[in-house]
């Protein structure tokens, strides 16, 4: 087979780990919100609704099985925000991690932006494997020594400790957003980012707190004139002064910083030519974008609507290049998915790593992954009933006719409240992590 | 003549078959207008997207809150309806209206 990350046509996965508890019973703040591996594929991020970020970091490959893919283990786990209330509006500020963002790494510290609805926290995640032992003046439990025992003079020496990987705040970026945060993204410059809520786009600086740009702003003068809202937004990745953002009105809008200061007016805008006739109550509402990605070489980007994934070449705005539906069978089902609201559900994408295929989250646990080459897309499970410890996953089948087959699982069956929304692909191996609700699972590709 | 009546029948016949047929999505729309014959025509419009924009709103006047208790010293004071979607309007908010918010929180069950 060839080099990792290859085409999926012979790709196996099977399962590898599952993280969180086997409770039915799901309280609200262990929902998990976000999910994202780090440039190299060692560390993974959650986020939950509670606020809390928690850290895997895979094991080295072992010697005795070297077809072995590391483990994922828990690194760090902290509380990143707290549920505020502001007093002045009347507004109750989640705590939920919207988007967790690492940045690349320069030194022995790892780094991430997380976010909220309002704020946006920049993490230092270190490692301390050595402590300082031998002072003169101090016991080693901290206490201060009587001095008059004091009788020889030493040089405090590092002695190694056990690893304490510690995460502390090291900023807070608040205050500049009226609505709610979607987006952060940062620049491939290392030193600036992005911020998008529903009307504006922020542009900071990584160590600068107390000022940021407005560079996209689509409120109108009048609010009752309001048509669309930002619903996603990511710098480019090697240009620096790219970015798109998305609208809940299907288009994309591309951005050149260096044009002006606002970016209002767009550099190039990508919509899909829609047919009048096909139009109905439900057109809008599916064609709001719900995540927007661009491919590793910066050539394409990945768009998800509520049902499709259309991938886009930059060169050209007419239309999408491909378009993979998710769940066309859903199409016959909007009445009810607008009556219990999941029509709104917001579905992430993601590429893997030679953007050979993309992968996106569907209902019942069922996630999809299509392969661009190979034209084949396969729809797989995350449950525990497929978790014995390198089992491997058997494709699933929608039955949309009348005539269900054996294995196949009929339309109306579908658990509406098994929805995977987050998922994110190891940037250089055939790693996949996968969220449900309240679960975590990490599937690998099967060597042999 | 009454054979071309019966041919241009058919043909909207089948072409209401076909809207069917071809667009799930326009009968999905036929059976949510049925239900909810005041709905609107403009689905992502302006209505829906402020709803959007208000997410996380609580209405809860202190001053409003008192005053009420005030007036209606010996009666019940008028509570919010079990569905409570947005508080505001015809009833006062109490502070048991409002969901608590969490009080110290606990480790992440993924980090277990």
């Amino acid at each position: 087979m060839a080099g990792a990350g290859g085409g999926n046509c012979d790709v196996q996965w099977c399962f590898s780990q599952v993280k969180g508890s086997i409770d039915d019973d799901v309280a609200e703040a262990d929902i998990i919100s976000t999910v994202e591996f780090n440039h190299s594929g060692e560390l993974l991020a959650t986020g939950d609704k509670g606020g809390r970020v928690v850290i895997f970091q895979q094991e080295p490959e072992s010697k005795n099985q070297p077809q072995c893919r590391g483990e994922y283990n828990v690194y760090s786990t902290f509380q990143s925000h707290e549920p505020e209330f502001d007093y002045l509006k009347s507004l109750e500020i989640e705590e939920k991690i919207n988007k967790i963002r690492w940045l690349p790494q320069k030194n022995a510290a790892q780094f991430l932006l997380s976010t909220n609805d309002k704020t946006i926290k920049l993490w230092k995640i270190s490692e301390r494997d050595k402590r300082p032992e031998g002072y003169n003046l101090k016991e080693e439990d901290g206490r201060y020594r009587d001095l008059n025992t004091v009788t020889t003079l030493r040089v405090p020496v590092f002695r190694p400790m056990d690893l304490m990987v510690e995460a502390s705040p090291r900023r807070v970026f608040a205050n500049a957003h009226t609505y709610h945060i979607n987006s952060t993204s940062v620049n491939s410059d290392c030193e600036t980012y992005l911020s998008a809520d529903d009307l504006r786009i922020n542009l900071w600086h990584l160590e600068i707190t107390d000022r940021s740009f407005n560079i996209v702003d689509i409120k109108p003068a009048n609010m009752e004139e309001l048509t669309e809202v930002i619903t996603a937004a990511e710098f480019h990745p090697n240009q620096c002064n790219t970015f798109v953002y998305s609208s809940s009105k299907g288009t994309i809008r591309m951005c050149d910083m260096r044009a002006s200061a606002l970016c209002d007016k767009h550099a190039k805008m990508f919509e899909e030519p829609e047919d009048p006739n096909n139009r109905s109550f439900f057109s809008e509402i599916i064609s709001s974008i719900s995540d927007v990605k661009f491919s590793h070489s910066g050539r394409y980007m990945m768009t998800r609507d509520y049902l499709s994934v259309k991938i886009w070449d930059l060169n050209m705005e007419t239309r999408p290049v491909e378009t993979y539906q998710v769940h066309e069978y859903l199409r016959s089902k909007l009445c009810s998915l607008y009556e219990n609201d999941c029509i709104f559900d917001k579905f992430e994408c993601c590429w893997n790593g030679n953007d050979s295929v993309v992968m996106t989250g569907s209902y019942n646990n069922f996630f999809r992954m299509f392969d661009r080459g190979y034209r084949q897309d396969v729809t797989l499970e995350a449950s525990r009933e497929n978790s014995k410890p390198r089992s491997v996953l058997k494709p699933r089948k929608v039955s949309t006719g009348g005539k269900r087959k054996k294995d196949e699982i009929s339309v109306d069956s579908l658990d509406f409240n098994k929805k995977i929304l987050h998922t994110a692909w190891h940037p250089l191996d055939n790693i996949i992590a996968v969220a449900t609700t309240n679960n975590l699972y990490i599937f690998e590709e099967k060597l042999n | 003549m009454s054979g071309d009546n019966e041919d241009t029948q058919t043909a909207d016949d089948s072409q209401e078959v076909q809207d069917k047929v071809i667009s799930p999505e326009k009968a999905e729309e036929a059976k949510l207008k049925a239900r909810y014959p005041n709905l609107g025509n403009k689905p992502g419009g302006s209505d829906l997207l402020r709803k959007r924009l208000q997410k996380g709103q609580k209405y809860f006047d202190s001053g409003d809150y008192n005053m009420a208790k005030a007036k209606i010293k010996n009666k019940q004071l008028p509570t919010a309806a079990p569905e409570k979607t947005e508080i505001t309007g015809d009833h006062i908010p109490t502070p048991q209206d409002l969901p608590q918010r969490k009080p110290s929180l606990v480790a992440s069950k993924l980090a277990g």
